[in-house]
């Protein structure tokens, strides 16, 4: 029960800050479509975050609620992946971001679709068809920067050299996850490659590999996104929008 | 065979519309799952389109409103995930009305993978491009006709 319980808030949490992260983007795009489509990305995050936090809460039961795990839990108690809590930094390392997560995301769930609780493989199938727009979106994008200007490809390879370090996490299991990971893994990469390849980036060797996220061991940006976050119900609790 | 106590309530629910899309009804999205009648409860079972669609709260709110105004007075909403909505629940009328209000149809949810050409709802030429995937909701995308300029919105496939 408690692996069950922690998987499905480790689900829940990077989804979460992952829409958060993206949604410091709003009126702040570099054009009016694409900023309206990286927030749209956000909130189809978080209504799949929602879902996720309303199962935990379910498994939980009361007192927990969708809102308490959202708001009240702290830093070490998230189990986000690491790379949804890093800066945003530049548009090129925004959307490789995406891309890598939607990737993998898209894996894992479709692995979900299988899984013995049923509510679990009912958000997964939901999600699934979002996430096939958000590759679709994120490797375009991918694709133009890496094959457009000097300027878009050298963005590119900046982001690249600083985002992949955190890939690794996403095949290193946490003891609460029982989905085969080293498949997902060689599928991941075949797919990066196969983008990179089309927007004429190489991919990066083997390198030593950022994990600690799944088990609540945090960068420093995470407390940030929670004070902010989490900010209006820690001084007013229970407080109603 | 529905009872006609269930018809009836179906008829009301032909009444409430998707407040982002008004032409629709929400039988015309597909979104209405069941009903079911124990005792003096009745329980509307709705499915979400997208899992962060913030009209899922509204359409709540106004089936409830709805089935209170015409005298049932416990009226219970629920969610279902599974099957997870596609747009091919759509309602033949329903595309129709969104096609006559100036949004593209969905196509069938099988073309979500491949790019498809989307006639324009104002002139009908096929000659059309897409500007984003992602659209003033989350269930629509923009696109604009090569034809008349007119630019428009495709509620996209799912």
């Amino acid at each position: 029960m408690n692996q069950q319980i922690n998987f499905t808030l480790s689900l829940a949490d990077t989804t979460l800050i992952l829409a958060q992260r993206n949604s410091e983007w709003c009126a702040h795009g570099p054009i009016l479509e694409q900023d309206i489509a990286i927030t749209n990305i956000s909130l189809d995050l978080l209504g799949q975050a929602r879902n996720f936090y309303q199962h935990a809460a379910h498994l939980i039961g009361s007192p927990a609620t969708e809102d308490s795990l959202a708001y009240l839990r702290t830093e070490r108690e998230f189990k986000n992946l690491l790379i949804t809590e890093l800066p945003n930094g530049d548009w090129a390392q925004t959307i490789l971001r995406q891309f890598f997560f939607s990737v993998y995301q898209s894996l894992l769930y479709t692995q979900l679709l299988q899984s013995k609780d049923e509510q679990l493989a009912a958000i997964a199938e939901k999600s699934l068809k979002e996430i096939t727009y958000h590759i679709k979106w994120s490797s375009d994008w991918v694709i133009r920067l890496g094959d457009g200007t000097a300027e878009s490809q050298q963005r590119m390879y900046k982001a690249i050299e600083y985002l992949w370090m955190y890939t690794g996490e996403f095949f290193i299991p946490a003891d609460y996850e029982t989905t085969d990971l080293s498949a997902m893994e060689r599928e991941w990469s075949l797919k990066v490659k196969d983008v990179f390849e089309e927007a004429g980036l190489i991919m990066p060797e083997k390198i030593f590999m950022q994990q600690g996220g799944k088990t609540g061991n945090h960068t420093e940006h995470l407390g940030f996104i929670l004070a902010e976050m989490q900010s209006l119900q820690r001084t007013y609790p229970g407080a109603q929008w | 065979m529905a009872t006609p106590e269930k018809q009836e309530i179906l008829s009301l629910l032909k009444e409430v519309c998707d407040p982002e899309v008004p032409v629709l009804t929400i039988l015309d999205l597909g979104i209405v799952r069941d009903v079911k009648i124990n005792g003096d409860e009745v329980e509307v079972i709705i499915t979400p389109t997208y899992s962060g669609c913030p009209a899922m709260d509204a359409i709540s709110i106004d089936i409830r409103l709805k089935l209170i105004e015409h005298g049932y007075k416990n009226v219970k909403i629920s969610f279902t995930l599974s099957p997870a909505w596609t747009t091919d629940w759509m309602s033949e009328e329903g595309k129709r009305k969104l096609e006559a209000y100036g949004i593209a149809a969905p196509h069938r949810s099988d073309t979500l993978r491949r790019d498809e050409r989307i006639a324009c709802p104002q002139c009908h030429s096929n000659d059309t491009k897409l500007l984003s995937q992602f659209g003033s909701t989350a269930c629509k995308a923009l696109y604009q006709c090569n034809e008349c300029k007119e630019p428009f919105d495709y509620f996209k496939c799912h």
